[in-house]
């Protein structure tokens, strides 16, 4: 009887599971689901909540129109931002944890950055990015993106190298090699999976952002957040490019969720669960 | 007199090497966050709007224009119950769905993946997906709705004033939700099972059990949760921004919308400046007041 019961149980959280699962995850389907739809499917009443076959003339249309550029675009600036932000975010907890550089000031002062608001940022940058004429350029978007992130990296970092003992540093010094040598060849590797979590979510806020690139790009770097609003009008829209384009952009995401799960809890958290 | 010898030689390097490894990030920190920070502070003293270009110091003319802007405090209100009322509901269905999961399921990871899409994708692709789903005629939530009636429903998501607040929130929950689950998911694992069997063999009731082990254990972890949440909900702009760009009339105006405005629709870059200066201060209270509360609850 006791078995029986579990047993029930048991199904009763399977199927509780499924439910939930199936609301997070049908406005997804929806997206893709318009992203395949054909125009009369799209403004069909009542809906059509099955498009009759794949069809992939959405996503053939933003590709010849040159749209799908946006993807680039935001490709670019968020990878190489990622990198900027790895390599400078990365040797500075470096030094924040092994010399203590500013005490514990320097760090509390360092992830405060990342409390303000852009949008309270976002105008003096602009002014200064206009003054540097690097408005709607690859330039500044990485920068700012690169500038953005350090404190996260700077943050998440410090979490990963403090667990890295001590001992194999100091027989790495003993054994002659510079400080520079020890930091490539001894933490670096040790810290790869650290680096590897920090670095997808990096490339996440970086991907995702829309406010900066908003204000920071024109018509030439125009990052695929920003081209999805613009399809949004007063009278119409144009729900084709917008299933496709956002489907785009999801596209990266659900691989990330796929592959590296056990890595995102620690890195929303903001290091405050170790995964 | 002056002798240099290795060891001497070795800690003046070493002292030269940290700051060498801390130099460029704090510069490139110091210049796209504290300056614009100074230079903010510096023009909401100045006086710069679309016709006007006066850099000479004006005191605080900007800063009183703050309390007689009955747009701004309303679109604060907004911020402030759309705080107040997203985030507790972020917290307990992120509680219970941790819940569920907590114990052996089958595919779990499988189920978990699924739930977490929505929180690393961009918040204009979640905002976007919303509004066709809310779409008045050809989204599916109408419909579904209409099965229930069992008559033609016409909801207007976007334009009805009663409606598009749900509407935005619906969107937020969505998207949040699973960021709350995943952080109590695996504060929930670390709860020490030996103690929770020990107070079941001595008989504690659940809720009992619940607030003397459970809730103290994944305090820590549900403060910064929550703080994390809350300063995210405080400045939220993408969501708002792709469902109603703050419409109808200003009825979804959050702080951060009206800043935008101020800033890059009307030019009225001074003032703007004030009010993000404002933003800051609520803020910094609102950190500072949470950061004291978990040194005292330690």
């Amino acid at each position: 009887m006791k078995q029986w019961d579990q047993g029930a149980r048991l199904w009763a959280r399977v199927f509780c599971a499924m439910i939930v699962t199936l609301f997070f995850v049908f406005p997804i389907y929806w997206l893709g689901a318009i992203s395949f739809k054909t125009a009369e499917e799209i403004f069909a009443y009542p809906p059509v909540w099955i498009p009759a076959n794949f069809n992939f003339h959405n996503y053939f249309v933003l590709f010849r129109d040159g749209e799908a550029w946006s993807i680039w675009n935001s490709f670019v600036t968020a990878s190489i931002s990622t990198l900027f932000a790895m390599f400078f975010g990365t040797i500075a907890a470096y030094s924040l944890v092994r010399y203590k550089t500013g005490g514990n000031h320097l760090g509390i002062w360092i992830i405060s950055q990342r409390m303000i608001p852009p949008i309270c940022v976002v105008f003096p940058v602009f002014l200064l990015f206009v003054a540097w004429d690097i408005v709607d350029t690859y330039t500044g978007l990485i920068v700012l993106y690169t500038a953005f992130n350090l404190p996260y990296v700077i943050w998440m970092m410090r979490g990963y190298i403090q667990e890295i003992p001590l001992e194999l540093e100091q027989s790495a010094l003993v054994d002659g090699l510079t400080r520079w040598a020890v930091l490539w060849k001894v933490v670096m590797p040790m810290a790869k999976s650290g680096l590897f979590a920090t670095a997808v979510f990096t490339f996440i806020f970086a991907w995702n952002d829309f406010l900066f690139a908003l204000i920071l790009s024109r018509s030439d770097v125009v990052t695929f957040p920003v081209k999805v609003t613009g399809y949004f009008g007063a009278q119409s829209s144009l729900w084709s490019k917008v299933g496709a384009l956002s489907m785009l952009g999801v596209l990266p995401m659900i691989f990330v969720v796929g592959t590296m799960q056990r890595f995102i809890v620690r890195g929303i958290s903001m290091g405050a669960v170790k995964g | 007199m002056i002798t240099s010898n290795s060891f001497a030689d070795k800690l003046d390097q070493e002292r030269w090497f940290k700051y060498f490894l801390i130099a460029p990030a704090v510069f490139i920190i110091l210049l796209i966050g504290l300056y614009p920070f100074v230079k903010l502070i510096l023009v909401s003293f100045q006086n710069i709007t679309m016709f006007d270009n006066e850099l000479s110091y004006q005191g605080f003319i900007h800063y009183e224009r703050l309390f007689d802007d009955d747009r701004l405090w309303e679109s604060i209100l907004h911020t402030i119950i759309f705080t107040a009322v997203a985030l507790p509901i972020e917290l307990i269905l992120g509680f219970l769905l941790a819940l569920l999961f907590l114990e052996r399921i089958p595919y779990k990871q499988v189920f978990v993946g699924i739930i977490l899409l929505p929180t690393v994708i961009s918040p204009i692709v979640a905002g976007a997906t919303w509004k066709l789903m809310f779409d008045q005629r050809f989204g599916p939530i109408n419909q579904v709705i209409a099965w229930f009636a069992g008559h033609e429903v016409k909801l207007l998501w976007n334009i009805e004033p009663a409606l598009v607040w749900p509407a935005i929130m619906v969107a937020e929950v969505w998207q949040w939700t699973p960021f709350m689950f995943l952080i109590l998911l695996a504060a929930l694992s670390n709860v020490d099972r030996e103690q929770l069997e020990a107070a079941q063999i001595d008989g504690a009731s659940w809720w009992m059990t619940f607030r003397k082990i459970v809730l103290p254990a994944i305090m820590p972890v549900m403060f910064i949760a929550l703080l994390i949440r809350g300063l995210d909900l405080f400045r939220v702009f993408d969501v708002v921004w792709t469902m109603t760009k703050g419409g109808p009339g200003t009825m979804t105006e959050t702080i951060s919308i009206y800043a935008y405005h101020m800033a890059f629709r009307e030019f009225d870059v001074s003032y703007s400046a004030a009010i993000a200066f404002l933003i800051i201060l609520i803020l910094t209270v609102i950190v500072v007041a949470a950061l004291r509360r978990m040194e005292v609850s330690r």
